[in-house]
């Protein structure tokens, strides 16, 4: 199954709410997945410090400041924003090819989950009440948030195999379904200089956007070419630096409820995720349309 | 606490309240009435999207949901009388025996799914696969339906008084299909079909009970099985 969530702010009161209120919802889809679950946010950093790196060390124990260090004097200007569970939001001055292949080398146990100017990205194994605890996701505010909690199909259970899956600069994907031409796919986006770090088939989708995007692509083209290319299941969110979109496949195999207000856009697998949103009662609630593209913000 | 101690009488109507209990003990306060004459006035409240809201109901019941229901909301029902004044989830009213299910808002997909009997009314729309392997059952929907619906069925009657998605009615048996707007496209084995005496009069009836007294049936047109696809031919022996 799998169950996804987005929350798309309109109102600086849902903005200070935003992990508040999508961790209610993720919660809400316990039920849809237990494996792993995990939040993509959208915020500004307190002072604009170039592209923000979400990197994650499994071992408790790691030395942070010993990287920011090592970091620093190995690529550039580096400092920490913040530390939440096992995740680390660090400001780094360098393109995250470099980052990630700096890190390969020198941090192998440290992975780079996000990179870009507005998104973090924290994901672990385990319930979605777990998971939000850890990273203490409820007093997050943003303009905007997917969640996902995942029920394991393509792909192993590791914390790299959970959604959102990030594979270019403030965009992110989570994804209720499965492809069934992610190794063919995979092959081509490789050849054409994607990067990938799972054999994940919501990874695979991730990168084409990625791929489609580099090549000009609008968010909403790069939707519609997807229709196309990628065969399988599946209700897609997608996050980019300033906005939302939605999209399900030609048969809407794969459950989606949206809903509006003046002061959010709200999506969720089911209508139960949206129970505890103000003003829910009197939204405007609906079905996506299966191959249409839905977007919000600047998507 | 039982629901039914717990039920707050509200001049007759017994309110069941899912922010207080679960679903089980509201499902079994509706059920206990079961395998009786018995009728009663009941609401459930906080509903909140939950699922199998009222389901396998046996009894002559009036049952209001006040607000969103998810999956199989009023499924398997007999005999009773569920509205939904909300919006329901995947599979309302799937495998309905008889009695009327009435939604005021939209339905999700495969509304009515398997149905043998009964009246199941959408007020706004019915997603994806509406009536997929209908058995009997009527489906009133007075918007558009979605995509492959009446995929499979065999028996019984549904009646758009919008449009239809794509694969209208795909690979249909004995089942009739009534539609007031336009049709993307049918699907396999499913053609138009003259709009005879019987199927007014059929029509009618069912608008009636769906409070479509206004409508006129001479506005729709009629779909149905070709019969090419469920008969085993002769012609094709060759083939085997």
């Amino acid at each position: 199954m799998c169950g996804i969530v987005g929350l798309y702010a309109k109102s600086p009161a849902v903005e200070a709410q935003l992990g508040n209120y999508l961790s209610t919802m993720l919660i809400e889809m316990t039920d849809r997945g237990p494996d792993s679950a995990g939040v993509a946010l959208y915020r500004d950093s307190p002072d604009d410090q170039g592209i923000k790196f979400c990197l994650r060390a499994s071992d408790p124990e790691f030395d942070w400041a010993g990287l920011i260090n090592a970091a620093g004097n190995a690529i550039g200007k580096s400092a920490m924003i913040e530390r939440r569970g096992s995740h680390a939001v660090v400001a780094l001055e360098g393109e995250p090819e470099t980052v990630e292949q700096w890190l390969g080398e020198h941090f192998p146990g440290v992975q780079m989950v996000s990179a870009g100017h507005r998104i973090e990205i924290f994901k672990e194994m385990g319930l979605p009440v777990q998971v939000i605890d850890e990273f203490n996701l409820r007093e997050v505010s943003g303009s905007h948030a997917l969640g996902h909690t995942r029920m394991a199909t393509e792909s192993a259970v590791t914390t790299d195999g959970s959604h959102p899956f990030s594979t270019g600069l403030d965009l992110c994907l989570v994804h209720n379904g499965s492809l069934s031409n992610h190794n063919r796919l995979r092959q081509r986006l490789r050849k054409q200089g994607i990067s990938f770090r799972t054999e994940n088939d919501t990874e695979v989708a991730a990168g084409y956007l990625t791929w489609q995007l580099s090549q000009g692509a609008t968010l909403k083209e790069a939707l519609t070419s997807a229709l196309k290319d990628l065969d399988g299941f599946y209700t897609f969110a997608v996050g980019t630096k300033q906005g939302f979109a939605v999209l399900r496949d030609p048969i809407a195999c794969k459950p989606a409820v949206l809903a509006e207000t003046d002061d959010f856009v709200a999506f969720a697998s089911e209508y139960r995720a949206f129970a505890g949103l103000p003003g829910i009662e009197s939204a405007k609630v609906w079905e996506p349309e299966p191959e249409v593209v839905y977007h919000w913000g600047a998507a | 606490m039982s629901a039914v101690e717990n039920a707050g009488q509200k001049g007759n109507v017994a309110v069941l309240d899912l922010a207080e209990s679960d679903l089980r003990t509201v499902n079994s306060a509706l059920q206990a009435n079961n395998s009786s004459k018995a009728s009663g006035y009941f609401q459930v409240v906080n509903s909140r999207g939950a699922h199998a809201v009222a389901c396998g109901l046996d009894a002559p019941l009036d049952v209001e949901i006040l607000g969103h229901a998810g999956y199989f909301c009023a499924g398997m029902n007999k005999s009773a009388r569920v509205v939904v004044k909300g919006n329901v989830g995947t599979g309302v009213a799937e495998n309905m025996m008889s009695g009327e299910v009435i939604v005021r808002g939209d339905a999700s997909q495969s509304a009515g799914a398997t149905a043998h009997g009964g009246l199941l009314v959408i007020e706004g729309n019915a997603s994806a696969r509406c009536g997929i392997s209908l058995k009997g059952g009527e489906i009133v929907v007075k918007g558009n339906v979605g995509h492959m619906s009446m995929f499979m069925a065999q028996s019984g009657a549904l009646a758009v008084l919008g449009d239809a998605g794509d694969a209208l009615g795909d690979s249909l048996y004995e089942a009739r299909i009534y539609v007031r707007g336009k049709v993307s496209g049918l699907g396999a084995d499913c053609i138009e079909k003259e709009m005879r005496d019987e199927h007014r009069t059929q029509l009618r009836d069912l608008l009636d009970r769906a409070g479509c007294d206004d409508v006129d049936v001479s506005e729709f047109k009629r779909y149905g099985s070709a019969r090419e696809l469920y008969n085993f031919k002769a012609d094709n022996i060759s083939v085997y």
